[in-house]
């Protein structure tokens, strides 16, 4: 029938469909509704075009076969599924993102009031939570602290985690991760609301932190990174790469580099990152029971990183006589700079005169720090 | 007559100026949108008055302390 048997017709199954329809949705949601475009729409893409049958994208050769779906263990020989291996598995993308992520970082507010460091630390809290619901759900301890990761609301991260201790995984954990971050508009405020009185979002803080010399903004990231990394070892190539990002930025000599980090460097890998963790969710690997508890094992990780932040503002506001904006806590979840400007909104709606931006960029950057150095705790006892 | 001075909280770039002198504004009016680190971030009335003075233009680039607009009241 003029090849119809050979065409992808014959081979399209239900759970093609399924993929269609969420590749479909991620789309919609990046395109009409503009939640993180950059992200979903690669993504998207590469849903769809791995679900088309017989296109070859990720295939692979196993023990000399031809393959159509991603092997682990198999040579790539399709386009996404070398994308997939060259730059995931091997770890590349999503620490050469961390270079970007440097580069677009200022740890200004971090050196102006360092005890927010603090509070970066506290959302972490919610990683474990998640990782024990998780192991009480039946994933074991690699599964549970890839998933538990999601909780630092930081995307790359929890791929490099998850492509270590549990590649079977990164596609629902990489596409939780990234839904979830551009939901914290949604999922943060009413946590919020709820563990603060009025007269607590009101608190107002002084706008002007003090300013900082280039001197330290040029010392912090030489002497954080050899802090961290002497404290957390395998943080070294996501704590490294942001901190050599950074140094770019500050340098004050090196603005050609710092500027092709953070932008068009930055831009080729989200690319390649977003399209070929789309290409890992093909039907087979997607279609899951796991898929779903993750996706509800995120929403909990995100909860309770948001809760332990604010309650963690709250309790050092006992000992501090200028007090802070308890929901500055809430913007320990990296999500960087979401979780931010949730805390704006809310700052700004319960008392005009605040401006809680800076003062919540400080928890919001430690939590970049903090997620990256929980990952490298995990990957020391795990990996 | 009571005067209160709104300054600008972060360095930034001014996007639009929504008051001009002798309007009246109501607590949580926009006075200006303040554009800083990528986000456009409203600039709000601290409370019932009128502008006695406004000081930024669209476009202008900003430090923090300089005055946003006078409100007396």
């Amino acid at each position: 029938m003029f090849g119809l048997f050979e065409s992808g017709f014959a081979s399209f199954t239900w759970g093609n469909g399924v993929m269609l329809a969420i590749g479909g949705l991620l789309l919609y949601l990046g395109i009409a509704k503009k939640m993180e475009p950059l992200l979903l729409v690669p993504i998207g893409v590469g849903t769809i075009l791995v679900n088309l049958p017989l296109g070859g994208l990720m295939e692979c050769i196993v023990q000399g076969k031809l393959v159509e779906s991603y092997a682990l263990g198999g040579e790539p020989a399709g386009l996404l599924s070398r994308i997939f291996r060259y730059g995931i598995v091997w770890e590349l993308i999503p620490c050469l993102i961390f270079l970007g992520l440097g580069a677009m970082t200022d740890f200004g507010p971090i050196i102006a009031n360092p005890r927010t460091l603090l509070l970066g630390a506290g959302a972490q809290f919610g990683v474990y939570a998640a990782l024990f619901i998780a192991m009480a759900l039946g994933f074991n301890i690699y599964e549970a602290a890839a998933i538990g990761i999601i909780g630092g609301a930081d995307g790359p991260t929890a791929i490099y985690l998850s492509n270590r201790l549990a590649p079977q995984l990164i596609g629902p954990i990489a596409v939780a991760a990234y839904t979830y971050m551009a939901l914290v508009p949604i999922i943060q405020p009413p946590i919020i609301r709820a563990l603060t009185t009025k007269e607590e979002r009101a608190i107002y803080m002084k706008p002007q932190l003090r300013p900082v010399s280039q001197r330290e903004k040029i010392l912090f990231p030489i002497i954080g990174a050899i802090i961290i990394i002497l404290l957390v070892p395998k943080s070294a190539p996501l704590i490294g790469m942001f901190m050599f990002g950074n140094l770019l930025r500050e340098s004050g000599v090196t603005d050609r580099l710092a500027d092709t980090a953070a932008n068009s460097f930055m831009n080729v890998l989200t690319i390649l990152l977003g399209v070929s963790v789309g290409a890992i969710m093909s039907a087979g690997s997607f279609l899951t029971r796991d898929t779903l508890k993750i996706f509800g094992l995120g929403v909990i990780a995100f909860a309770a990183s948001t809760f332990f932040g604010v309650i963690l503002a709250k309790f050092m506001n006992l000992f501090l006589k200028e007090k802070i904006n308890p929901m500055i806590g809430a913007a320990g979840v990296s999500a960087v700079p979401m979780a931010a400007r949730v805390v704006q909104k809310m700052g700004q709606k319960a008392n005009p005169r605040n401006f809680l931006l800076m003062h919540a960029m400080g928890p919001n950057i430690a939590g970049v720090i903090g997620t990256a150095a929980a990952a490298g705790i995990f990957l020391g006892r795990l990996g | 007559m009571s005067r209160e001075t709104v300054e600008v909280p972060i360095t930034g770039k001014i996007v639009s100026v929504d008051v001009k002198p002798g309007d009246t504004v109501n607590e949580g009016d926009v006075l200006c949108v303040l554009e800083s680190m990528k986000m456009e971030n409203p600039i709000l009335a601290p409370l019932d008055g009128t502008i006695a003075e406004v000081g930024v233009e669209s476009a202008q680039v900003v430090k923090p302390g300089e005055t946003v607009a006078i409100i007396e009241y």
